[in-house]
């Protein structure tokens, strides 16, 4: 966090905080004096939830109204917090894809609503600058659904300046998986294909493409390192017309193999051209653009075998600690209450609420420090795996404030009309079982 | 050597997209003076009564197109007629600002109506057949018929302006109002029907943007500047000059990225400007207006 960006804010609300703390003093003092201190528990707790149900990134937010629905439905009766029964409240604002409107809506929540502990998902343009809103207003904040480096990486005062500069934070935490992860997938996929280890990189000009096709902490150091020739024309404007020119590069370069993360327009478009110029991979394992199976129906049979990651599926093993029912169930519910196939950020989404109210739950107060601290010693095992902050699969500076859920990669099988993903490559995680072996682009 | 040929080719290729995608806006400026900020927009907008027409009656977005043509023909007809004539005046502000909120009416109404998913015109093989040239270099059926389209369309439209008495009476609108209504022309009738016609150009175009790439709700402002681009490069009111400004666009563009991908959007950018320093009318202006 910058000092200077929120210097003034912080004066502001220096005053209001001190004002808040006296009167809470006084109300604590009022409550101990009259000895009714039930009257303050009962109070209902309130989630406030930020997320893009409208804008480019809506497809993220498609699930969250069954969510919320199925959460409300299981905290009908109100969640035990202590020894009280405490009534659960859910403040959903709506980002509209826009990082100023999501720290606007997430002030606001903080503000108006007063709320207990934030929650947010869905892509660094959402988590960022609601988490930033929250490490200044002290207000606990958990995270999800956005690789932890532009996370926890985007939010430093000094990104550039490596580990020995960077900052842990107080009051946010985030649960995902990071860039080192899905290099590893990716390159695992690769592995179980005979290719001649040439790769074309589609590499875009935004926060998600500069840190993949960064040549310290991105793809071109792992790469190397396995024995691949990797193609990289350079960064690239997204929402382009025209891939003639990475095309050729890569025709030329002969690569049997692409990767990168693009928007799911932009990968059509390369797609269709590609396949129009003659250039024909046998891997295409793409990022971001091929997530969801609408995106790759837009693609008609030309999508059958594009490999992509795999957060989360109803073929993992895991089950909710607030409902539970098992990953399967939960996809065949969304399935049947709104008649659309599963999508990955189904489970985090769940997920995050499991984890808010495990919190809760555990949570020796309702102050904000005492439910920062109650999150950092989760160790709650969810229908997306295990959620553990401060666990040894990261790096020291980040294990604080970042949990590590698994990650495993997949193909898009295009069966009697329609795309199922199967899981194609576990080496990550495996106890999440395989559905099957790679298969080359036909 | 074939690398250039191949950008050059593929360069000509993309203007006929960006050609099609300025046409309707030239037609619109041409005639009434009015900068459309919602063509973006409008275009999607088409591109989503194609998909509803192709999947609801089960067609080929081809003959799509031509049924949800007349029906795009009289929502421009009635837009114009309704709310866009009464902003029309000696001012400029008002068309820009109520077309800029028509923008965001329509995105947001087609995301509450389809929801955020990318859609795609479907259309079987022809997606992505192509015609090899030798040397490594094919070109795609769908982009070559996009050219061929939009060289139909400027066809038919400079028909229409030169060849016909509702073409007449465009002219005479376009070079003096006054003149024309005292003529006898009412030309809230004159408006409305360039922009049915207008529609039935940007139907054609969100054709060739649905076949080409996936279309959401809010991609419609990205492709807005590249028709505003093609439209002044090429010369105000010159459709010829438009599809010149369009190929200019696209070839700029292929050239740029051949260089550095970095480059594409920028050399597009660059080649704009470099007209506007050298020739301010443009490549083929009309007339001295």
């Amino acid at each position: 966090m910058t000092c200077h960006e929120n210097g003034s804010t912080h004066r502001s609300q220096i005053d209001r905080r001190t004002l808040l703390k006296y009167s809470a003093a006084t109300g604590a003092a009022l409550s101990v004096g009259l000895k009714a201190p039930a009257i303050a528990q009962t109070r209902a707790i309130k989630l406030g939830y930020v997320s893009p149900l409208t804008g480019p990134l809506a497809a993220f937010a498609e699930a969250d109204n069954f969510i919320i629905a199925n959460f409300k439905d299981a905290t009908k009766a109100g969640a035990k917090i202590g020894n009280a029964n405490v009534p659960v409240e859910v403040v959903v604002k709506d980002s509209q894809s826009n990082p100023n409107r999501a720290a606007e809506v997430a002030k606001d929540l903080i503000v108006h609503d007063k709320i207990d502990l934030m929650l947010v998902a869905s892509t660094p343009e959402t988590t960022n600058p609601v988490s930033t809103q929250c490490e200044i207003e002290e207000v606990p904040c958990i995270s999800t659904v956005a690789p932890w480096q532009p996370w926890f990486i985007g939010r430093q005062a000094n990104p550039a300046g490596g580990p020995p500069a960077w900052r842990g934070f107080n009051y946010t935490y985030h649960f995902f998986w990071g860039l080192e992860d899905v290099i590893a997938v990716f390159t695992n996929m690769w592995s179980q294909v005979a290719t001649n280890k040439s790769v074309g990189g589609l590499f875009p000009n935004d926060g998600d493409g500069n840190a993949w096709g960064d040549k310290v902490v991105g793809f071109p150091p792992v790469l190397d390192k396995g024995g691949y020739k990797l193609t990289d024309p350079g960064r690239y404007q997204n929402l382009t017309d025209n891939f003639s020119a990475q095309i050729g590069a890569f025709k030329s370069a002969n690569c049997e193999i692409i990767t990168g993360v693009v928007l799911p327009p932009d990968f059509t478009t390369f797609w269709k051209q590609a396949l129009q110029q003659g250039f024909k991979p046998k891997v295409a394992s793409i990022g971001k653009a091929i997530l969801f199976p609408v995106a790759v129906e837009a693609l008609g049979k030309d999508g059958h075998n594009l490999s992509s990651e795999v957060w989360w599926s109803p073929n993992h093993p895991f089950k909710s600690s607030l409902t539970g029912v098992s990953a399967k169930d939960l996809a065949g519910a969304y399935q049947s209450a709104t008649k659309k196939q599963w999508t990955q950020p189904i489970g985090f989404a769940h997920a995050l609420f499991e984890v808010a109210i495990d919190v809760l739950k555990r949570a020796p107060d309702r102050d904000g420090k005492a439910i920062a601290a109650t999150i950092a010693a989760t160790n709650l095992d969810t229908v997306v795996g295990k959620v553990q902050w401060g666990a040894a699969n990261l790096p020291p500076f980040a294990a604080k404030n970042v949990a590590k859920t698994p990650l495993v990669g997949g193909q898009w099988r295009y069966k009697d009309g329609k795309y199922d993903i199967v899981i194609t490559d576990n080496r990550t995680a495996p106890a999440i079982p395989v559905g099957g072996q790679m298969e080359a682009i036909a | 050597m074939t690398g250039w040929l191949d950008a050059l080719i593929q360069g000509a290729l993309l203007g006929g997209l960006y050609a099609l995608f300025a046409a309707g806006l030239s037609l619109m400026f041409g005639v009434m003076r009015l900068v459309n900020l919602a063509h973006g927009d409008l275009i999607v907008l088409a591109a989503f009564a194609i998909l509803v027409v192709a999947t609801k009656l089960g067609l080929d977005p081809f003959v799509a197109v031509i049924l949800a043509s007349p029906i795009l023909f009289v929502i421009g007809f009635a837009l114009q007629h309704v709310l866009l004539n009464r902003t029309l005046g000696r001012d400029l502000l008002p068309p820009l600002l109520v077309t800029f909120g028509l923008s965001i009416i329509v995105q947001n109404g087609l995301l509450q109506t389809f929801s955020a998913d990318s859609q795609r015109l479907r259309s079987g093989a022809i997606e992505t057949a192509s015609i090899p040239l030798g040397g490594g270099i094919a070109v795609g059926v769908v982009p070559l018929l996009t050219l061929l389209s939009a060289i139909a369309v400027i066809l038919v439209l400079n028909f229409i302006f030169y060849r016909t008495p509702v073409g007449r009476a465009f002219r005479a609108t376009s070079d003096d109002l006054e003149v024309a209504q005292l003529m006898g022309i009412d030309i809230n009738r004159i408006f409305a029907t360039a922009m049915g016609v207008a529609f039935v150009v940007i139907a054609i175009a969100a054709l060739f943007l649905g076949l080409r790439a996936n279309f959401d709700p809010t991609i419609g402002p990205a492709r807005l500047i590249y028709a505003f681009e093609a439209v002044i490069i090429g010369g105000l009111g010159s459709f010829w000059g438009t599809l010149a400004g369009g190929i200019v666009l696209g070839v700029a563009q292929t050239i740029g990225a051949r260089i550095d991908p970095e480059w594409q959007i920028l050399a597009g950018h660059l080649a704009f400007l470099l007209v506007l320093v050298v020739r301010p009318r443009g490549l083929f202006p009309r007339a001295l207006d």
